[in-house]
């Protein structure tokens, strides 16, 4: 194989990880708050707003139920209006954070339910406020489960990368279509869905190493 | 120290609403440990919850030191927490936080310093015999050591009182006596007054000074608790101390009682007696003295907090005057008397 091959597959790799990782960044800057907000507004909750939750509970599932690809191609226009461009790393970064938001709150909510309710009532009958009980008993509680709800959702998003990367967005998935499929040259192919695969592996032990860490159960 | 004044709380409205409390009237004196006792579904629970207003009453008044806790906002009843320490059956302690850390959490929430948590947090820990665990996880700890940080934690704020949900229902009998030694420890040394709600008079008989018995919502009685157990003054009552203590009449005589006395029938009575008579030869003075024949079907003494308890179930023979007469000697002796039935004769 040419050393430029190898220089694209490098390249290629990059953009893969650039892509995940700064929408992984995003969405769980974004997600985590909406899936506590989702999770305390519940009726009989701390901060309970039943109106309000069920509204955000319709969107985020509205936000979930809409195809990756057709999200994508939908907010062209708004991605256009965010990096002045529908095609690129970039333009692929705004559909994968849109995307990964309402699956990041929702995996953050299912973690905070498995926290037994007495350990709210504990902190209450201790005098806490609404949001010492988010910060010193919910999210610490629940860290293991919110890293392992972050790391479905970056295996997620490797796999969603790959596939905006078919539409022009670079990275992996724009190689292996480009090379692999248009051009016919099945190794180029099979490097880069081995690439994805080692990635993939090296994320999901790496998420496990931090929740095992971050559980003292 | 504690005053509940006709609390009712109720659950839902209309024809489906639980009336988990009706009107309440609780009076818990400074440094008293005081018990409620209840059946499964009684309102214990929905009882000692409405002291801190974790459950707010439907109607009525918790007054705690003088504050009256319905009526503050948000934030005043925040701070009137931190004098209510709580335990609870689960422990509910934070997983994610070492032994130390759990027990400062009731200070961090009350901004107190790092210097300062350290200065409080390590006497507690000695207190409740946790020191060479303060950086253990609760994951590694057993139910009982569980406890003793809730316990840690509970007092941290240096609260007045301490409220007990179910504080032993989850231990074995030993663990649960060295909690309960230990609330007692605490009591003592702290002079705190304690609250707690239990299904078993084990807890009630090692450590309270006074019992309340809670049924369907209503406190049914309130006693002393020597005089509970020799004399509680509700049929409840008397089914619980007659099922801690074991003392039934046994089933073959049961089947035979009967409620009104006949021509020829035996009075079978349960005798409940304290103090200096439990060392009379009260027995057999009776015998002499009225001249009936005392059979004793099953006897028991029993120490309750330095207070000696004889329990006795007897069948009195003799005729229905004599019978009668004995009754009146025993009364007078200061023996409670209870009429359990009546058999035939000749049976
Ligand atoms: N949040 C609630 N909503 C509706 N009903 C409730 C609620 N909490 C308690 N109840 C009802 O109130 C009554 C008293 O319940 P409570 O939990 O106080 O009983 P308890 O004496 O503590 O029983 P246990 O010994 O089983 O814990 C029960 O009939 C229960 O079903
Ligand atoms: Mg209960």
């Amino acid at each position: 194989m040419s050393s430029a091959m190898l220089e694209l597959i490098l390249e290629a790799t990059l953009d893969t990880l650039y892509m995940v990782a700064l929408s992984g960044a995003v969405s769980a800057v974004i997600g985590i708050p909406l899936g506590v907000l989702l999770y305390v507004t519940r009726p009989g909750q701390i901060l309970a707003q039943p109106v309000a939750q069920r509204v955000l509970g319709i969107v985020t599932n509205i936000g979930r139920s809409i195809p990756f690809i057709i999200l994508m191609v939908a907010i062209i226009p708004f991605t256009r209006l965010v990096v002045g461009s529908s095609i690129g790393t970039n333009a692929a970064i705004v559909p994968l954070i849109i995307a990964a938001i309402p699956f990041v709150a929702r995996l953050v909510e299912g973690a905070l339910n498995e926290i037994p309710p007495g350990l709210i009532e504990a902190a209450q009958a201790m005098g806490a406020t609404p949001v010492q009980i988010i910060t010193k008993v919910l999210l610490p509680e629940a860290k293991g489960g919110i890293i392992n709800g972050l790391t479905i959702t970056v295996v997620t998003l490797v796999s969603y990368s790959a596939m905006a990367g078919a539409v022009g967005g670079g990275g992996l998935g724009d190689l292996g279509i480009r090379y692999g499929y248009n051009r016919f040259e099945p190794l180029i192919m099979l490097i880069t869905v081995a690439i994805l695969v080692v990635m993939v592996q090296g994320f999901q032990s790496l998420g496990d190493r931090l929740v095992r860490k971050a559980d003292h159960k | 120290m504690i005053k509940l004044e006709g609390v009712s709380k109720t659950y839902g409205a209309g024809p489906t609403a639980v009336h988990a409390l009706k009107n309440i009237d609780l009076d818990v004196p400074q440094g008293a440990i005081h018990g409620v006792i209840g059946l499964s579904g009684a309102g214990k629970s929905t009882l000692i919850r409405c002291v801190n207003l974790l459950e707010r009453p439907t109607s009525g008044h918790v007054i705690v030191d003088g504050q009256d806790l319905t009526q503050q906002d948000s934030e005043a009843l925040r701070q009137s927490r931190h004098q209510l320490g709580m335990i609870f059956q689960h422990f509910n302690l934070l997983a994610s936080r070492t032994v130390f850390d759990n027990v400062a959490l009731p200070l961090e929430l009350m901004g107190v310093s790092k210097g300062e948590i350290r200065e409080r947090v390590e006497p507690l820990l000695d207190l409740t015999g946790l020191t060479d665990k303060a950086t253990q996880y609760p994951a590694q700890l057993s139910g009982g050591q569980k406890q003793r940080v809730a316990i840690a934690r509970a007092l941290a704020s240096r609260p007045k009182v301490l409220l007990c949900d179910e504080a032993t229902s989850a231990l074995d009998p030993q663990t649960t006596a060295s909690i309960l030694e230990l609330l007692q420890d605490i009591n003592r040394k702290l002079g705190l007054t304690i609250l707690l709600i239990t299904h078993e008079m084990e807890v009630v008989k090692s450590i309270c000074h006074r019992v309340g018995l809670i049924s369907d919502g209503e406190l049914v009685e309130e006693a002393d608790v020597g005089d509970f157990f020799t004399a509680p003054a509700t049929r409840l009552g008397r089914e619980f101390l007659n099922a801690f203590l074991e003392l039934e009449p046994p089933q073959a005589l049961v089947e035979r009682l009967e409620e009104t006395p006949g021509e020829h029938t035996h009075p079978v009575v349960r005798l409940a007696f304290s103090g200096a008579n439990v060392a009379t030869p009260l027995i057999s003075r009776l015998a002499r003295d009225s001249g009936v024949d005392v059979s004793i079907l099953q006897a028991k003494v029993e120490s309750i907090q330095g207070r000696t308890l004889g329990l006795m179930i007897a069948e009195l023979i003799g005729t229905p005057e004599t019978t009668s007469q004995a009754l009146t000697q025993l009364e007078s002796h200061d023996i409670n008397v209870e009429v359990l039935g009546h058999v035939q004769r000749d049976a």
